[in-house]
């Protein structure tokens, strides 16, 4: 956890990505275009997660960095659904 | 005052990342609210996102991915120590940072061509979900741009610190900090997008 | 102010800076702590006229010296200067970073100049208030709370009252940034997680929460601009919007925020409580877990301020079942605290009795507001004094008292000079006295209904007013005895050196006041926190 070298990420892997992000991006666009009613949402919400994945991991170099920061990002995002969440148990019910 | 110059470059990032969670909490309260109305008001959300260009949109997500891109490749060539090279790919950056907000301009102003802006004669007469839909995407979008002009900037002024050779090989955590930003930026509208453009 | 310091080299001259530009462009975390401590507390004392001039309104039915409008702007602006100016920043941003970096044996936190930022932006956030009291429409009168519908239709100077304390906000942000990673990054040599002072704990928990849940603040003040400005509409029923969707907002940020204001009192007490028994904390590991389980299960519990707003039953059920959860970590504390001082050796100065009169006002406060956090009970007592008696315990009670005990406790260690301790013993007899005359008065006013926010009451609840605002006198006395008696030792108090209370934390071991650097070369900690073997008085 403690001391971090400077992890290079070469450019070949960060085209990569960058490919594989495009690639997501037409997919959602694809999928949104056919009628696929509620399930649409829960697809397109499916690849921007995928999509906010790889910019996270490759991108950013979480990755490459320690659990520290994975653990406070993951009790960041647990934090949000929780907000979320629990408004829903008014919203669901009112 | 401290003679000791004691760099700790682990803690400028830790410190960076605490910085994005509060902006994801940010961007947060808008997606809760979203999420909220969306619930309630699934038919005018639908009617309202058609409304939008998802063309215009979708060119803009290849804009922000490709920005996104190029800082990550800055990072790569700073600490290669190609100088030169880092303040191009960060001039690519803000390229598109300019591309983006000038793609944003355009498609706000036809919207404001339409009378749709928020509260305006034309929202209110219409459906209440949309005038929500509408504020929604205004307001997401607007402190969105935002975020995008601030990055810009603060890129634009990390590259001149490259330039000038404060920032290189062995001292670059600035700007991977500022690269950091700007992917937050880009991971943002890697939200926006779909849940306003597409998936209605 | 520096002239009259001891001579030795300390932090308040040994850079050979002692201008006021010195100060106010200080990057040191002494002297930003100083200098939230003095601006936090001018705010207290702002926020304690305003809290007295409606005691005096309400000494008897009608109108005594101000009439309905008046009122509303006092309470609004006591609530908004009490909890943005002066309970939020007050100890994380005084006496944080006054002791955090010497507790965890650092020169200062990891970002000095941001800390220095978020100063400033206390201060601009707090001169935009000011101003929106006397431009515009006049002073804000929708309460602390800033409620949708009336507060995006009245023509009051809401919207840049908003905008100072979405400043306000920031300079919070900064603080639990710095925090966390001085905490995790600067901890010197054999400062191990088990070793760090219970007060530290408390200020990491705290930092989480103003951490992730201030931005919702900000977003949140942020649309009551739109509305307000730009009409979006987002909380007008009649475009669709949802005005109890504004209070889910607002609650999400300040019931934890309840917890940025009483986790680091909470830590204070523990620090101080173990030194005044001469006995190792009982308890360590519990009493820091409990700090982040307190800050963890505070995050879920907001939907309890809305009982009665019209939202779902089902949410109703679900938030007061979660609040009763959080009353088990702060029981913990208190019941560790308790069981420190069983056969301690204690001794009753200022400080301990003011960390002493913590415990029991804060349980008052926390036990009345279980029947707040039960829907039941809660449906009887909303929106009446009761609610405000309740908070001023937990806030005044709580955290104000732990504020008090601070300053007698730390204080002295930053100027080199001490108090009498009579006055301190008589000012404290005298608020305590004051306090409980004034709120629980307030409580038993709430009990039989007389409702909050409004200038004027049945007449039958007149003689417990009087009552109470003569109590409001009693704390006042009290609390100007404090400070003048407090203010006259650190400025003219006789010298002292070294470790007058016997603590065993790493801020007692430096010298007394402590140098700029803090330490002479890098400390290592060899034992915890409250191993007093070893330690002299
Ligand atoms: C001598 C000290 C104080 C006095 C006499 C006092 C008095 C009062 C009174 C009478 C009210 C109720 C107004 C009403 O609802 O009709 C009130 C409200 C309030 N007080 Fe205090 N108070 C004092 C100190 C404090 C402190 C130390 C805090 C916080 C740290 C505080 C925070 C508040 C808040 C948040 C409200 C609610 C304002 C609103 O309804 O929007 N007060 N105070
Ligand atoms: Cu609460």
């Amino acid at each position: 956890m403690d001391q971090h070298q400077p992890h290079i990420v070469s450019n070949t892997k960060l085209i990569g990505i960058w490919l594989a992000l495009l690639v997501l991006t037409a997919l959602t666009v694809a999928i949104t275009r056919v009628e696929l009613g509620g399930y649409k949402v829960v697809g397109a919400l499916t690849v921007a997660c995928a999509k906010a994945g790889l910019v996270i991991a490759v991108f950013m170099h979480m990755k490459y960095e320690g659990v520290l920061l994975r653990w406070l990002l993951f009790l960041t995002l647990v934090t949000l659904a929780i907000f979320i969440g629990f408004t829903f148990f008014d919203v669901l019910y009112r | 005052m401290s003679g000791h110059e004691h760099r700790d470059d682990y803690g400028a990032k830790l410190g960076m990342w605490l910085f994005l969670f509060t902006e994801l909490l940010l961007f947060g309260g808008l997606f809760l609210l979203y999420a909220v109305y969306l619930k309630r008001y699934p038919h005018e959300f639908a009617s309202g996102g058609k409304q939008l260009n998802w063309v215009l949109g979708s060119i803009n997500t290849v804009i922000l991915l490709t920005s996104s891109l190029a800082a990550a490749m800055a990072v790569t060539s700073i600490q290669r120590g190609e100088a030169r090279r880092t303040v191009a790919l960060l001039g690519g950056t803000i390229l598109c940072a300019g591309g983006f907000m000038v793609i944003k301009y355009v498609e706000w102003s036809a919207k404001f061509g339409h009378g749709i802006y928020p509260g305006s004669e034309h929202l209110k007469a219409g459906p209440p979900g949309e005038s929500v839909f509408f504020s929604l995407y205004f307001l997401s979008t607007g402190i969105h741009g935002l975020h995008v002009v601030i990055g810009a900037i603060l890129l634009g002024w990390i590259a001149l610190k490259v330039r000038g050779g404060e920032l290189n090989a062995g001292n670059n955590i600035l700007l991977e900090n500022g690269a950091l930003y700007w992917h937050l930026v880009d991971l943002i509208w890697i939200f926006i997008f779909p849940l306003y453009y597409l998936i209605l | 102010m520096s002239d009259m310091q001891p001579t030795a080299p300390s932090f308040w001259n040994d850079t050979g800076k002692t201008g006021l530009t010195s100060w106010i462009f200080s990057t040191d975390h002494k002297r930003i702590g100083l200098l939230y401590f003095y601006t936090t507390i001018s705010f207290f004392l702002v926020g304690v006229v305003l809290g007295l001039l409606l005691r005096i309104e309400l000494m008897a039915p009608g109108r005594t010296i101000m009439g309905a409008q008046t009122y509303n702007a006092l309470f609004t602006v006591h609530g908004v200067v009490m909890i943005f100016l002066f309970i939020i920043p007050g100890i994380p941003g005084a006496f944080g970073n006054m002791v955090m970096p010497i507790q965890v044996g650092a020169r200062d936190v990891s970002f000095p100049r941001l800390n220095l930022l978020s100063w400033w932006l206390y201060i601009i956030g707090a001169v935009i208030i000011l101003v929106s009291l006397f431009s515009g429409g006049g002073a804000p009168d929708t309460g602390w709370t800033f409620y949708v519908p009336f507060s995006s239709r009245t023509g009051t100077n809401v919207s840049l009252a908003v905008f100072g304390v979405f400043i306000v906000g920031f300079s919070s942000i900064l603080t639990g940034v710095n925090f966390v990673t001085t905490i995790h990054r600067l901890r010197a040599e054999g400062m191990t997680w088990s070793r760090i002072p219970l007060f530290t704990w408390s200020l990491y928990a705290t930092a989480w929460v103003q951490i992730l849940a201030t931005p919702i603040l900000a977003i949140t003040l942020v649309l009551v601009m739109a509305e307000r400005v730009l009409g979006t509409g987002l909380f007008d029923p009649t475009r669709g919007g949802d005005p109890v969707m504004y209070q889910h907002l607002f609650w999400i940020y300040s019931h934890p925020a309840v917890y940025i204001m009483i986790l680091p009192a909470m830590g204070i007490v523990s620090d101080i409580i173990p030194v005044f028994s001469r006995k190792p904390i009982f308890g360590y590991k519990m009493i820091a877990f409990s700090s982040l389980a307190i800050a963890a299960a505070g995050s879920l519990v907001w939907g309890h301020h809305m009982f009665t707003s019209g939202m779902s039953d089902t949410a109703v059920v679900v938030f007061s079942f979660l609040t009763f959860i959080v009353a088990i970590p702060s029981a913990i504390k208190v019941f560790n605290w308790i069981s420190t001082l069983y056969k301690g050796s204690i001794s009753l100065e200022a400080p301990m009795l003011f960390a002493l009169s913590f415990i029991l006002l804060f349980s008052i406060g926390g036990l009345s507001g279980l029947i707040l956090g039960a829907a039941a009970t809660d449906v009887h007592v909303h929106d009446t004094h009761f609610v405000v008696g309740h908070f001023h315990y937990v806030m005044f009670g709580g955290t104000g008292f732990a504020i008090f005990a601070a300053m007698h406790y730390w204080l002295p260690k930053f100027y080199g000079r001490r108090y009498k301790e009579k006055p301190a013993i008589v000012a404290w007899a005298l608020m305590f006295t004051g306090f409980n005359i004034l709120y629980f008065t307030m409580q038993v006013l709430g009990m039989k209904g007389m409702p909050r926010r409004y200038y004027d009451y049945l007449p039958e609840f007149g003689p417990l007013n009087l009552v109470a605002t003569i109590g409001s006198w009693i704390l006042a006395a009290g609390l100007i005895l404090m400070l003048v008696n407090l203010f006259r030792g650190l400025f003219r108090g006789e010298p002292f050196d070294g470790n007058p209370w016997g603590g065993a934390t790493l801020e007692w071991s430096v010298a007394t006041p402590p140098p700029t650097e803090n330490f002479e070369g890098e400390p290592v900690v060899t034992h915890g926190p409250y191993d007093f073997s070893g330690v002299k008085k």
